[in-house]
């Protein structure tokens, strides 16, 4: 990491605790531009409430957060998502009363009209460029056939692809993916992996949180390990799969 | 929120129209084709198209909008004290007037959500009631009511002549009373209904529907909801203002207890019994409930024993101790009964009893057999 100008996201010396309990103890991190960097470690080792500290959900008890020249802490969600930072939950966070359409239109009228438009009375049968980028990125996950359809009755993994869909109409930045294959069978998992390789073909920078080995080391370009809340490992897959710190803390050798 | 096309939309406004203008000639075989009810229907389906924009699409439920209908209705007979009888003023200001309460109101009110909210609206509404009975008696009149005097200024109107009465509400010369008063809600009727039906069809509308349905996600979606939630509170108070204004139009005075608690809540088992959400369904459902107050009340036992006196002695004596109850004063009764079979059978309203019969006629010449009926297929629709 010794291009300082490609660093996309900054995390500098973040504490966070709940009560007793140290969730994050000083921890840096740096992102660079185009990469894909992965996030593991145990459960409880913290890797939620840093994302959830880099999208502004939590505030960090000192250290700072910023995206390019932008500090993110103290920022609303929605104010670090029109910065060009977007998050993926670990539970599918969409509209499940809207059809799969409309749930992909909604974060394009946020990406054209900012955070605040009152548009009562333009209409969406006029927005025809919005709907047709709409129904491309819909059919580039795979998902233009039900398109119609409301977005609750889709099967878990659709519900995933689809936020995944509503997150990439955006053309993020910064893209933040919590856990995106967990609870997922492996053929959904592997068209999961499939789909985030062609983004990564596009040069978008991603931050992947994930328990799956398997994905992690098809995709990640850079793994920092969290344990007990700090950084313990951070390199190359490979040289994370050869750090013996790594394998007693979190690998135990059996997944490798 | 099925998106049609505007041809559509345009067919179904012309459809609607004609419906409305049409009331007093097929409300004639119900018995409700007289002004006075048709007049209710067309103000209070004001005041639940407008609710509903609220309700129906963001889900936020008020239960303080007949606050906005009580400033309404003061506003409108002081427009008529003051200024001139002409309604035009009165119900722009009216409506003016209670958007910027309705921007107060919902500025503090939308800090909370879910039952919090509702609970502040209520307290601002029982707030406006009680001040209007107390330390704003020099505006509202208190218990005897804001009415027209003889003496009252109104510096646009040419000078009384000695000895008339109270003069009336006139639109450019056009008394408003009677059936003109009903065309002139009626006209307002259908302009409100077409504003909510563009606000349904936008963006904006769109916008206010995902807030209902995910906020946490509209949030980290690049949205500020609060402006969007203001901005739905401010309009539905505007047809609530809109609502009290035509009131004082068709009967020129204002009450304090328009905005008792109870008015607020009339407004949500209008929406509700009719269909939260829908278009149509708030004004199927302030209709009925109208329909419900003034016909039913008016039934007493002597109607009964008209009603039904084709049955025998005896057997006419207990239909009319069974249904007694139910009438007259005891509408109510009907009213809470039909409600709970509504809320309990068909959460939707009327709207989802009749998407299910329609649902059911397609399916039975279609397929027989076939999904649940109580999985209402979405219709595919083209954006």
């Amino acid at each position: 990491m010794d291009n300082v100008e490609n660093i996309v996201l900054n995390v500098s010396a973040v504490q966070k605790t709940f009560g007793g309990l140290q969730a994050l103890s000083n921890i840096n991190l740096q992102i660079e531009e185009g990469k894909t960097h992965a996030i593991i470690g145990p459960n409880g080792a913290g890797k939620s409430t840093l994302l959830n500290v880099c999208v502004g959900l939590l505030a960090p008890d000192s250290g700072a957060v910023k995206f390019g020249e932008e500090t993110l802490t103290g920022k609303t969600p929605y104010e670090i998502n029109q910065l060009g930072v977007v998050r993926v939950f670990q539970t599918p966070e969409i509209f499940p009363e809207l059809t799969l359409l409309q749930n992909v239109i909604i974060p394009a009228l946020a990406k054209r009209d900012g955070e605040f438009k009152f548009n009562a009375f333009g209409s969406l049968v006029g927005e025809k460029e919005l709907v047709d980028e709409a129904k491309d990125v819909l059919e580039d996950l795979g998902l233009e056939n039900q398109m119609h359809d409301i977005s609750a009755s889709m099967s878990r993994g659709d519900k995933r692809r689809l936020e995944l869909a509503m997150c990439l109409i955006q053309h993020p930045k910064l893209l933040l993916l919590d856990e995106p294959t967990a609870g997922m069978a492996r053929h959904d998992t592997n068209r999961t992996i499939e789909i985030l390789k062609r983004i990564k073909s596009r040069g978008m920078t991603k931050v992947i949180i994930e328990h799956d080995m398997h994905v992690v080391f098809s995709l990640a370009d850079h793994i920092s390990v969290l344990a007990q809340g700090a950084i313990i490992a951070d390199g190359t897959p490979d040289e994370v799969r050869g750090n013996p710190k790594v394998q007693e803390a979190y690998l135990g050798g059996a997944h490798l | 929120m099925s998106q049609q096309s505007p041809k559509q939309d345009l067919m179904w406004m012309a459809v609607f129209t004609a419906v409305v203008l049409s009331m007093p000639i097929w409300m004639e075989p119900f018995g409700a084709a007289y002004p006075d009810l048709l007049q209710k229907f067309a103000i209070f389906g004001i005041f639940a198209i407008g609710f509903n924009i609220l309700f129906g699409l963001t889900g936020y439920l008020s239960f303080g909008h007949a606050a906005f209908l009580g400033v309404g209705s003061y506003t409108a007979v002081w427009s008529f004290k003051l200024l001139t009888m002409n309604v035009i003023p009165a119900i722009l200001f009216s409506t003016i007037l209670a958007g910027i309460f309705a921007v107060l109101i919902g500025f503090v009110c939308l800090r909370r959500s879910g039952i919090y909210f509702s609970i502040l609206t209520l307290a601002f509404a029982q707030m406006s009631y009680n001040l209007a009975y107390s330390v704003l008696t020099p505006i509202t009149k208190g218990e005897t009511s804001l009415q027209l005097e003889l003496n009252d200024p109104r510096i646009l109107d040419a000078a009384a002549v000695a000895g008339a009465g109270l003069p009336s509400t006139e639109l450019f010369g056009m008394k408003l009373s009677g059936y003109p008063g009903f065309y002139f809600c009626a006209v307002l009727l259908i302009i409100g209904f077409y504003i909510s039906l563009r606000i349904f069809r936008s963006p904006f509308g769109l916008k206010l529907a995902a807030i209902k349905s995910n906020q946490k996600r509209m949030s980290y979606t690049g949205f500020n909801t609060r402006p969007y939630l203001l901005s739905a509170f401010v309009i539905s108070g505007m047809y609530a203002g809109l609502a009290g204004a035509l009131m004082a139009v068709t009967d020129p005075l204002a009450g304090a207890e328009r905005m008792q608690w109870t008015a607020s809540g009339e407004v949500v088992l209008m929406t509700i019994l009719g269909g939260v959400g829908t278009l149509i369904g708030p004004l199927l459902g302030a209709g009925l409930i109208k329909y419900f107050e003034n016909i039913f009340s008016s039934y007493n036992e002597k109607v009964l024993h008209d009603i039904f006196s084709f049955l025998p002695d005896m057997l006419e004596n207990v239909m009319v101790f069974i249904v007694n109850p139910f009438v007259g004063d005891g509408w109510h009764l009907t009213l809470g009964a039909l409600f709970m079979v509504v809320v309990i059978f068909l959460p939707g309203g009327i709207m989802e009893g009749y998407a299910r019969i329609v649902a059911w006629v397609k399916k039975d010449r279609s397929q027989p057999g076939g999904d649940d009926p109580h999985v209402a297929k979405p219709q595919p629709n083209e954006g």
